[in-house]
């Protein structure tokens, strides 16, 4: 693909972004404007995320693209192909072998190191929008510290659901300072926000960028006499027993009958490479996928 | 405990023609702890004037209105207000309440502003619309909706809840029968006793004299109708 | 004894017309001052340079604060000036959709400033909710209710709910009663009334109605062109006006 510079980006508009990332990762949680580009993708299919994964990536890079957790969903191996034929990188579904992870709502089971980066697509950065409408004012808000309303959402749902019923975009604290978003992932995975490797967050649409470098404190908010809980399905994964991970339903026919699976597809996997099998399982390699 | 020198006191119309109307010039009177003074003089001869220019309602142009050692004629807002609240007391002929507030909240309102707590302050309420025989069911109604006579003596139970060193009456036993009337008369009395200062504007003259210890006709210091 | 609000010679222009300009008084404690003119008088501007939502172009508001004493509001920085109108200042708006948040419920809406003040115990703040949705008679089982589904009495009810759960020292209100029905103006004047008195508040109410300033003020000041022109006690302005124009607005109220 010679026709395009490598990553698709060209390497100006890769120096904007990446001094938008340094900022983001020397202000953690703050989110930092940056001048997104047209993609050859529409809005909301991960053009932030892409936006980011251009700007990172160097040739020796290995590149993994999950969708909810999964590698094979038509957004998730576009975007891998998309990188696979401008940056000519490698591409894996091992999250082990990759070191730069571009997600769309999970963060992967197995924990990451140092080494490795994990881009996140974000639809809406901004976790006060659902009250205040006015970019100006959340924007001061931020500044400001002023961040009251975010537990009014909370006290909102605990009045309507007797319980603090936010399950996906639970909003959290990074590093005492700035309140974020941690896009649509389940609050399962909040507790994994703390992690070795580099966190970076891309919303293509809303223009902005934000990060957490590694080992940095993340706090999910919640009340003293309602405090954060992750959540999963009380079950074990049908197809590789594990009791460890956030799993996904599925109705598997008209009579109801229903499969509990992890929603990290490389994660099942590997677990049943291992000889793991679920209640509804068979060894690895003998289904019919 | 009041001491009233050389005031006056002169109402300008700027939307009739500027018109310049002096109703008062070179009043004096001093009323001592105890005492009991009457003002009188023909309809217009300015003794609701006077009373107002004493409480604060109506300005003074010149002189002195000393309750206490307060000048009222120079004295800063929040200065009388605080006069009206710890040693002035008014008792007027109508009733200003605010709509819907129950006529027990109404008589204790003097005591609750000056630090009563409210058991207390409701209970010498209590006490006092038995004396002034406002039957018992009325005390939770707003008084706005009460006859003529029960709206006076609401007022009076009001005015004399709080034991102001100073107290002005305007016409306190206008429409009350003679049982209330007693005992109107008996309250101003042993509030008298209790060393209050009153300045009174009484058309009844039985009552006048019963209480007053001295009257002040007002008509000399009217220009106009000065003899 | 220090005034609670010390204003000094405050003016504020739009271009060459006249906002407001020397504007000067004191505001003790437990002192409530009414601000009356009709509109374009200048009092809604006024209003809104001493509570901080305009920056007035000459001039001094000092408040007494709890932790350093008078402070000029209009020099002070930013989030200082917010956390007091979090805290010790509260604003009550005409339109009750100005001042709640109108997709979030009436506990929420009363919650709000405590959280923003950073109370985290969901059962403290409900509580404290319900407590003060009762002060302002509104029951406890309206509690999980959108303001969207109040009447407007009920909402003018719940702003001031949220404007007072913090226990403000001053509360600034702008037409408190416009726009409702004269006998849910009573109701809300005589529950303002009582929670003055209670909460040893300092008021300064801006109105076009004399009948509030005279049940609520202990002060008054008229307005007139951006000018102030008459101030003094209340009954005494109402009663004894000495300026042309105070005369023309007191004569011009249809007795009833």
């Amino acid at each position: 693909m010679s026709d395009y510079n490598f990553a698709y980006l060209d390497e100006q508009t890769k120096r904007m972004i990446r001094r938008a990332i340094l900022k983001g990762l020397a202000i953690p949680g703050y989110q930092v404007p940056f001048a997104s580009r047209e993609m050859p993708m529409p809005y909301g299919w991960g053009t932030g995320g892409v936006q980011v994964s251009a700007a990172v990536l160097t040739p020796d890079d290995t590149y993994k693209v999950i969708d909810q957790g999964a590698d094979d969903t038509t957004n998730a191996v576009s975007i891998r192909r998309f990188f696979q034929k401008t940056a000519g990188v490698d591409v894996t579904e091992a999250t082990s072998e990759a070191s730069v992870i571009q997600t769309r709502h999970r963060i992967p089971e197995q924990d990451l190191r140092d080494d490795q980066i994990l881009v996140y697509q974000v639809p809406i950065p901004e976790p006060l929008r659902f009250l205040e409408p006015s970019e100006v004012e959340t924007r001061k808000m931020h500044s400001l510290e002023e961040y009251g309303l975010m537990h009014v959402k909370l006290y909102e749902d605990i009045s309507q659901h007797g319980d603090i019923a936010t399950a996906y975009a639970y909003p959290v604290k990074v590093e005492g300072r700035y309140v974020m978003d941690p896009s649509p992932i389940p609050k399962f995975d909040n507790p994994k926000l703390e992690m070795a490797g580099i966190q970076l967050f891309g919303a293509g649409r809303e223009q902005r960028i934000y990060a957490i470098p590694p080992y940095t404190q993340v706090v999910s908010l919640d009340f003293d006499d309602y405090p954060f809980q992750p959540t999963k399905a009380d079950h074990a994964c049908d197809l590789c027993d594990a009791t460890d991970s956030y799993l996904d339903e599925l109705i598997v026919d008209d009579a109801g009958g229903r499969l509990f699976m992890c929603s990290d597809t490389d994660y099942c996997a590997t677990r049943r490479k291992q000889g793991h099998i679920g209640a509804q399982g068979v060894p690895y390699g003998e289904d019919a996928a | 405990m009041i001491s009233i020198e050389n005031v006056s006191k002169s109402f300008v119309l700027h939307n009739q023609g500027a018109a310049q109307i002096p109703v008062m010039q070179g009043a004096s009177l001093r009323v001592a702890v105890g005492e009991c003074v009457a003002l009188v003089g023909a309809s217009g001869a300015g003794k609701s004037t006077l009373m107002r220019m004493i409480y604060g309602n109506y300005l003074t142009a010149s002189g002195r209105i000393m309750i206490g050692d307060v000048d009222v004629a120079t004295a800063a807002p929040r200065d009388i207000i605080q006069l009206r609240r710890n040693t002035l007391g008014y008792v007027s002929q109508f009733l200003r309440v605010v709509p819907r507030v129950s006529t027990l909240d109404v008589v204790a309102e003097p005591l609750l502003a000056t630090g009563t707590a409210y058991d207390d302050a409701i209970n010498t309420a209590q006490q006092l619309l038995a004396r002034l025989n406002i039957p018992q069911r009325l005390w939770a109604l707003s008084p706005t909706t009460f006859s003529g006579g029960e709206q006076q003596r609401v007022n009076i139970a009001r005015g004399f809840a709080y034991p102001y060193p100073a107290l002005l009456l305007d016409e306190p036993t206008a429409s009350l029968d003679p049982t209330n009337r007693a005992t109107v008369l008996e309250m101003i009395n042993e509030a008298k006793g209790r060393g209050a200062a009153i300045i009174g504007i009484f058309h009844d003259h039985a009552a006048r004299d019963a209480i007053c210890d001295r009257q002040l006709d007002v008509t000399k210091y009217t220009p106009g109708l000065a003899a | 004894m220090t005034p609670l609000l010390q204003v000094e010679n405050i003016a504020k222009f739009y271009g060459a017309r006249i906002g407001c300009t020397d504007v000067a008084f004191d505001l003790y404690p437990g002192e409530v001052m009414g601000i009356v003119g009709e509109s374009g008088s200048g009092k809604s501007t006024l209003l809104n340079c001493l509570a901080g939502h305009l920056t007035p172009d000459r001039g001094a508001v000092r408040f007494d604060t709890r932790t350093q004493g008078l402070r000029d509001t209009v020099t002070m920085s930013e989030p200082e000036r917010r956390m007091l109108s979090r805290t010790d200042w509260a604003f009550v708006h005409q339109h009750a959709r100005d001042g709640l948040r109108m997709n979030v419920s009436a506990g929420g809406n009363v919650g709000e400033r405590l959280m923003a003040v950073n109370a985290r115990h969901y059962g403290d703040i409900r509580a404290k909710a319900i407590d003060w949705l009762g002060r302002v008679e509104i029951t406890e089982d309206r509690i999980d209710d959108r303001p969207t589904a109040f009447s407007g009495g009920m909402q003018q009810r719940l702003q001031i709910a949220r404007n007072l759960v913090t226990a403000p020292r001053l509360v600034f209100m702008d037409e408190p009663t416009g726009g409702l029905d004269v006998s849910v103006q009573a109701r809300l004047l005589d529950l303002l009334r009582g929670l003055v008195r209670e909460m040893n508040l300092s008021a300064i109410i801006v109105t076009h109605d004399l009948a509030v300033v005279r049940l609520l003020a202990d002060r008054l000041m008229v307005m007139k062109d951006g000018h102030v022109i008459e101030t003094g006690l209340t009954d005494q302005v109402l009663d004894d006006p000495q300026h042309a124009y105070t005369q023309l607005l007191v004569s011009s109220v249809l007795q009833v």
